[in-house]
């Protein structure tokens, strides 16, 4: 990043040009931390983060690699339950109810918050199955045409005119670029309220990156998007709520995206962003 | 961190976001399908814990209701006569065996992996090999015992003797001693090889002098592991003609019933007291393997730890 | 070695040759090591052939060269379509099919057991069991699969028969259970290979990556989705070669199947009845008087070479499934 654009805002945010939609509504919280520690072993990844993420937004979480931005979006849906030396203390609310307290299962939690990984991991399947697989893993597919939803979900990950005619190919046939959107796919198939994703792009070229962006932004009208990425610029470019995490997972700065990049309150943010730090 | 009701920052309600979903029947199906899979895996344990108490029952039931005693069991060669009947002759048989199989397998097995790691260029005639040991590996064992049987038995004139049962077992054991020293050799680090032949060693001399050392725990191992295998072999002895119980075996070249062919003459035996004495051939052979696995697995030990 | 007191200056000379000819020398003899077990595999396809031949044809391969007169003495329709076996009897009979089916009967019998068992355990150790539950489990499941045939054989003749097969014999069928049966065969065989099942197929469940394991859990996946529709899919093919190791071995069983199932060469639908493997007729004969030249003694090498070639056909299959799933995790 050149440190030349200081008097100019320092990167361009896309947020202003969408201005109808979703977008206008007031914000309403979905998600809510409140003093929330994570701990792998004897290790602190997430240092007191308390965050209000709204719905149907797009908020980036940005920071240099081992800030803890992923182990927050993982504490999200509970994927820390998988690792046995994880812990957590603290508070996370889901549309109002803390997601650690111990009448909430795990499974129901992420049939309600969909996630998207940093390495495309579509099933050893046909395409159609993978994306029909949380269908059928959450007993919806008795509820709708399954065809239907299948076609439905990678229309909406803009999948669906390259995919159309192999749909029983396996999904691990696919380029790098489509493997991530039928993950999307698959993600949103069951019809979410949050999507999870975890540096989405960054195992993909520009060209299929371009195509993310566009996908999320899509997204956004009508999914609350969570989005882990370590490139400034596409948080810049695709989010309306930024997040700054720095080294020991501490939460410096959270504020809409534009202020973030323009007019940052914490210097530790201003340097990371003008690429000072980090 | 207080998870008390009054932190929350919304109104509290009944209603959680999750009601709508309905995990009941997915967590007794979880459940159910943990109990099948933990008892499926149970069973394996208790069916060898079933045939261990069989064999120790029976084995003790033989010193007290039928009089087997210890002494003479390890005194008295094999006879017709129940009451005469002991394992002498057939632990020196398979004492001996294991000696001759284990000169015979060890070196051209060692040979060979040293061979197909070290030395073999990747073509045909390697994958050909490499892929004969993987078939030879399936060959039932009494096949072996047919091969021995034909061309050594029968084909050459050594008749029904020691050695062609340890020529036998030899072969049989020689894909798994080769697969070991492989894995032993490929656990050699390269950096060692590069030092040696830094130093303007040859690759036969690098080998010797430093790649074979450093393996040679591993391969003990495996060849420790190979004899056990051999040792408990019965079915190509019993093709060999492994069927001399009644007389005790001084050398390769005579005739021979080793452990395990002796116990099954006295296990085909309908009288109980045959049966029993089955079972205190087999403590004395499960002695024998427990030992062999208890060194092999101390060289494992002690191997891990020095690397 | 010391370049000092080697005159010639060459990077050829002195006792570097010596020790490049030694070093030739070498890889000379352990390729000659590693010869033998090609010849050995040649040596069982020539030994089973050449005397099988002599069952078949009245002479073996290596007698017919040296002009031995050659006729059909047991066609092969007899021998694969024949329900009467006595090869060596007062009026012979060459119909292999009672023994073909008792290997194949204590083949599928036995798969019935190992195979859900196996993959269950399996299932149980790759996805569920603890770290502390594992480093005991597997060890244990390591003795049994190194406890020798005979012990099996022992366990079915006086335990698995005479004491968990009889009383249900004589009590839900009012059958008197003989010293051997089919069943016991079956269940001796299926419990000495569940352990290849299970380590194999849980070496394949293992290789599957965690990526898609999170995926799955990522979409509201129960354990048991994940286990039955993601892993265990995903490492079909490992799995799959596990149970074709687990039938070929199940073929070439000897000890085991010759104590728990008998020597009465029988066709029946009856588990309690005593049938004879193509393995027990082999130990039935070797026991017996045969020398060089009987009927008996040439019908070992037809019925072994039937025996090699169905393992081996099941080793090349599992050669098949083994690399397919190597391709599929690279």
């Amino acid at each position: 990043m050149s440190t030349e654009q200081n008097n100019e805002p320092i990167i361009k945010t896309g947020v202003q040009n969408v201005a109808i939609g979703a977008r206008d509504r007031p914000d309403e919280t979905v998600l809510e931390a409140t003093n929330l520690d994570v701990y792998y072993g004897d290790e602190r990844a997430i240092d007191d983060v308390s965050i209000e993420i709204p719905e149907t937004k797009v908020t980036a979480m940005i920071g240099p690699s081992g800030c803890g931005k992923s182990t927050f979006l993982r504490s999200i849906n509970r994927m820390n339950d998988q690792i046995d030396a994880a812990r957590i203390d603290g508070d996370l609310y889901f549309q109002g109810k803390n997601v650690y307290d111990e009448d909430v299962d795990p499974v129901a939690l992420r049939r309600k918050i969909g996630m998207v990984f940093q390495k495309p991991n579509p099933f050893p399947k046909s395409i159609h199955d993978n994306v029909a697989y949380g269908l059928r893993v959450q007993g919806k597919d008795d509820d709708v045409n399954l065809d239907e939803a299948v076609e439905r979900a990678l229309r909406a990950a803009a999948l669906w005119d390259e995919v159309k005619d192999k749909l029983d190919s396996s999904g691990l046939d696919l380029s790098g670029g489509q493997q991530q959107r039928l993950c999307i796919a698959r993600a949103i198939a069951p019809d979410p309220e949050v999507l999870l994703m975890d540096e989405p792009a960054s195992a993909l070229d520009p060209i299929a990156t371009s195509k993310i962006e566009d996908l999320i932004a899509d997204l956004a009208e009508e999914y609350t998007v969570v989005i882990v990425t370590h490139n400034m610029q596409q948080a810049a470019r695709i989010s309306d709520k930024t997040a700054v995490f720095l080294t020991g997972g501490e939460l410096v700065e959270f504020d809409d995206t534009t202020t973030i990049f323009e007019n940052p309150d914490d210097n530790r943010v201003e340097d990371y962003i003008t690429g000072k730090f980090g | 961190m207080s998870t008390d009701t009054d932190d929350a920052p919304f109104a509290e309600s009944e209603e959680t976001p999750f009601t709508d979903i309905d995990l009941g029947w997915e967590h007794r199906k979880n459940r159910i399908f943990l109990g099948i899979i933990f008892a499926a895996s149970m069973f394996g344990v208790v069916m060898l814990a079933l045939l261990l108490l069989d064999v120790v029952t029976d084995f003790y039931r033989g010193q007290t209701e039928f009089g087997i005693s210890l002494i003479d069991f390890f005194t008295r060669d094999g006879s017709r006569r129940q009451e005469l009947a002991g394992f002498r002759g057939a632990i020196v048989a398979s004492v001996m065996l294991m000696i001759f199989t284990a000169i015979l397998a060890f070196f051209v097995g060692v040979g060979s992996a040293i061979y197909l790691e070290e030395y073999a260029p990747d073509n045909r005639v390697t994958r050909l090999i490499e892929a004969n040991l993987a078939n030879l590996a399936g060959v039932p064992s009494i096949v072996y015992g047919l091969l021995a049987l034909a061309a050594f038995v029968n084909g050459i004139g050594l008749g029904p003797i020691l050695l062609a049962g340890a020529i036998a077992l030899a072969l049989l054991v020689m894909p798994i001693i080769i697969v070991s020293t492989q894995e032993a050799l490929r656990a050699v680090p390269d950096s060692m090889r590069n030092g040696s032949y830094a130093t303007g060693a040859t690759k036969w001399q690098t080998i010797r002098g430093v790649v074979l050392p450093a393996a040679m725990p591993g391969i003990m191992t495996g060849t420790i592991l190979a004899l056990a295998r051999a040792i408990g072999e019965t079915a190509p002895l019993i093709m060999v003609g492994a069927l001399f119980t009644n007389r005790i075996a001084w050398g390769p070249f005579d005739r021979f019933s080793a452990m395990p062919t002796q116990i099954y003459n006295w296990a085909a035996e309908p009288e109980p007291h045959f049966i029993h004495l089955a079972a205190t051939g087999i403590a004395v052979l499960l002695a024998f393997l427990f030992a062999m696995n208890g060194i092999a697995i101390y060289l494992r030990n002690k191997y891990e730890r020095d690397l | 070695m010391s370049t000092e007191t080697d005159p010639g200056p060459g990077i050829t000379g002195g006792t570097a040759r010596d020790d490049i000819e030694s070093n030739r020398r070498a890889r000379r003899i352990l390729f000659g090591c590693a010869s033998i077990t090609v010849l050995t595999t040649l040596a069982i396809f020539f030994v089973l052939f050449d005397n099988a031949a002599s069952y078949f044809f009245g002479a073996r391969f290596t007698e017919m060269l040296m002009g031995a007169s050659v006729e059909q003495t047991v066609t092969f329709t007899e021998f694969f379509t024949g329900t009467r076996w006595a090869p060596s009897h007062a009026t012979p009979s060459h119909g292999a099919l009672p023994i073909i089916f008792g290997t194949l009967a204590i083949t599928v019998g036995a798969a019935f057991v190992s195979i859900p068992i196996g993959t269950a355990t399996a299932i149980y150790l790759s996805e569920y069991a603890s770290p502390a539950v594992r480093s005991k489990l597997k060890p244990t499941l390591e003795i049994l699969a190194g406890i020798p045939t005979i012990v099996y054989g022992y366990f079915a003749i006086a335990f698995i028969n005479p004491v968990i097969l009889g009383p249900i014999a004589g009590a839900l069928f009012g059958i008197n259970l003989g010293r051997y049966s089919l069943l016991s065969g079956m269940l001796v065989v299926g419990i000495m290979t569940i352990p290849m099942v299970s380590s194999i197929s849980e070496d394949a469940m293992s290789a599957v990556p965690d990526d898609l394991r999170n995926g799955a859990y990522a979409l509201g996946a129960t354990k048991y989705n994940v286990s039955t529709r993601i892993v265990l899919p995903a490492s079909i093919s490992g799995v799959f070669a596990s149970y074709i190791l687990a039938v070929s071995r199940a073929i070439g069983e000897t000890m085991a199947v010759t104590l728990a199932a008998g020597f009465n060469a029988n066709i029946t639908a009856n588990p309690f009845d005593e049938v004879m493997t193509m393995t027990a007729y082999m130990v039935s004969r070797a026991r017996g008087t045969s020398a060089v030249g009987t009927v008996d003694y040439q019908s070992l090498f037809a019925v072994g070479l039937l025996l090699f070639l169905m393992t081996l056909a099941m080793n090349l299959l599992n050669d098949w499934f083994k690399r397919r799933f190597q391709e599929e995790y690279r």
